[in-house]
């Protein structure tokens, strides 16, 4: 009984000397998975248009029915998106999403995707109602922050989209997996392919 | 006795007072972040630099938090046994001394409160009387798992102190061969005892030829202040809280004040007894005269924290033990071992004094 009490004590006295495990957040932040399910983001062509054409299929996908799209034609002399129509009004309520991501996957223009930022807490309900103001990203490519004077806020993370539609085909179709099948878009929806799995295991 | 003497006594209280409450603060804080450590863990460091102030602020939490009574609580002792659990807890480090006398105003002032001829007994005394606030604490709470917290503390305090005392008892009679030939249960008698050195190098302390009661007192002072893995009291997992479920605020934070001034003196009382208490080399002729004076001090200190490191290590290792494992290793171990090696010691001791029988 005596040597195990003694051994138990070596292996916590040993610990002590261990690296700490521990990420000191919100001083250092851990970079995220790839495929990570952050707040949405709205994305844009690279000439500035939007891409969401206000077809609301990301509404019919949503399981938790947070999102509430309403499309509108475009004005002829000042088209917004490349299409018939936009997103005039879209919202996504936070506090409903279950961050699924099917939304990401419904829509047929990949105007919407996830980013990698998660810190979305609020102190009142009618700010988790995430608008256009929050969701569509600014031309330059960057995406907007829920509070824009937060010091603890990680720009950084609203950058970064999350890799869900590298890994899936736009079409659906197995063959073009790892091709791009959209016009590049400006800031976060700008990515490489993913390299096929002949390079990567090799 | 005048003036100045009542003042110093006065002196002497409130600082072994407040040297208690300073060391209740560090240790918490300590304890957190020695069992964080083990676990590869940082631990509290957002109060103050290192996370040192983090009891101040958990205090002056529960200090402000409002102290929950419930409707069905025995009221007169409910109330009263947050008092119970603290004032034994400071009583008991008032018989430990904790550094050499001192010249003050001309007169030699022993750094402790209280040198009390019978200290080891008295000792004995507070730490069964702490027991009264687990027991009343969980009874008076009128709620199930309190009460059997309480239950639990009786048998285990009953069981631990005999072997605590066996222990302490062979090293009182050790401590008859030196000084005057008998034994003492002075405190401050039984660290000057301590003084001096085995052949000339090795430190004159008990633990040397009583190293099996110190392992004995070691096991007993950590199930007497309840601590893991002796821990049944409170059993967070079994017993919600144990005896201070239903306590809360001010009244939650001084059960938890005297658990940690409790292992704070009996680290210091383990000190006392086998580690050679306050002796230390003080190095009187070289260096400054004040430091010499506080080096005592000094190394009490590093003895009890030694030992109470121990508490926070074998914390952080060891698993709570099951009731009958605990009653099977009081009264089955311990207090056999204590009393087989109290009959080994008292014969060696006799052989020396008396010679063999047969020489």
């Amino acid at each position: 009984m005596l040597t195990e009490l003694l051994k138990g004590l070596a292996v916590t006295f040993r610990q002590m000397f261990r690296p700490r495990v521990t990420t000191r957040y919100p001083k250092e932040f851990r970079t995220k998975p790839q495929r990570f399910h952050g707040r949405h983001v709205l994305n844009r062509y690279p000439d500035g248009m939007e891409k969401c054409i206000g077809c609301e299929l990301c509404a019919g996908a949503c399981p938790a029915r947070c999102i509430y799209v309403r499309g509108m034609d475009n004005p002829v002399d000042a088209p917004v998106s490349p299409g018939e129509r936009y997103g005039f009004v879209y919202e996504i309520n936070m506090l409903r999403c279950i961050f699924c991501g099917l939304c990401v996957e419904a829509c047929p223009t990949e105007a919407i995707t996830m980013t990698h930022l998660f810190e979305m807490s609020v102190t009142n309900r009618d700010d988790a109602i995430y608008t256009k103001n929050e969701l569509l990203m600014r031309p330059d490519g960057t995406v907007p922050h829920m509070f824009d004077d937060d010091p603890y806020a990680n720009y950084e993370e609203l950058n970064t989209a999350d890799g869900w539609l590298r890994a899936t085909a736009p079409g659906g179709v197995a063959a073009y997996e790892g091709v791009k099948m959209w016009q590049g878009t400006q800031g976060p929806a700008s990515w490489d392919p993913e390299p096929d799995q002949e390079t990567r295991d090799a | 006795m005048d003036i100045v003497d009542v003042l110093l006594i006065g002196l002497r209280v409130v600082a072994t007072f407040a040297l208690l409450l300073v060391v209740t603060i560090l240790n918490v804080w300590a304890e957190r972040k020695v069992v964080a450590d083990m676990q590869n863990r940082i631990g509290p460091d957002r109060a103050g630099p290192w996370g040192i102030l983090q009891t101040v602020a958990d205090g002056l939490k529960l200090f402000f938090k409002e102290s929950v009574t419930p409707s069905k609580v025995e009221r007169g002792v409910y109330l009263a046994a947050p008092f119970l659990a603290v004032v034994p807890a400071f009583l008991i480090f008032s018989v430990v001394p904790w550094g050499a006398p001192v010249e003050v105003f001309g007169r030699t002032m022993p750094l402790q409160v209280a040198d009390l001829n019978v200290g080891l007994l008295f000792i004995l005394a507070m730490s069964s009387m702490a027991v009264y606030a687990v027991v009343l604490a969980g009874w008076s709470s009128g709620s199930k798992y309190p009460l059997l917290g309480g239950v639990r503390a009786t048998a285990q305090a009953i069981s631990y102190e005999a072997a605590m005392g066996l222990a302490m008892v062979a090293v009182v009679m050790y401590s008859a061969t030196t000084g005057d030939g008998t034994g003492t249960l002075s405190l401050a008698e039984l660290v000057e005892r301590q003084a001096g050195t085995f052949l000339g190098f090795i430190p004159r302390w008990n633990i040397i030829p009583q190293f099996v009661a110190f392992a004995i007192f070691l096991v007993a002072i950590v199930a007497e202040t309840n601590r893991a893995p002796f821990d049944l009291v409170e059993a967070e997992q079994e017993l919600v809280g144990g005896f201070h479920t239903e306590y809360s605020g001010m009244r939650f934070a001084m059960f938890f004040l005297a658990e940690y001034i409790n292992v704070f003196s009996m680290s210091a009382i383990a000190a006392t007894l086998f580690l050679g208490g306050w002796n230390g080399p003080t190095w009187s002729g070289i260096l400054p005269a004040w430091i010499s004076a506080i080096l005592p001090v000094f190394w009490l200190l590093v003895k009890t924290y030694a030992i109470v490191f121990v508490f926070f290590w074998i914390r952080a290792t060891l698993p709570r033990l099951r009731y009958d494992q605990l009653m099977q290793l009081g009264w089955k171990r311990l207090i056999p071992g204590a009393l087989a090696w109290l009959m080994v010691s008292a014969l060696f001791i006799g052989f020396r004094r008396f010679g063999l029988p047969w020489g």
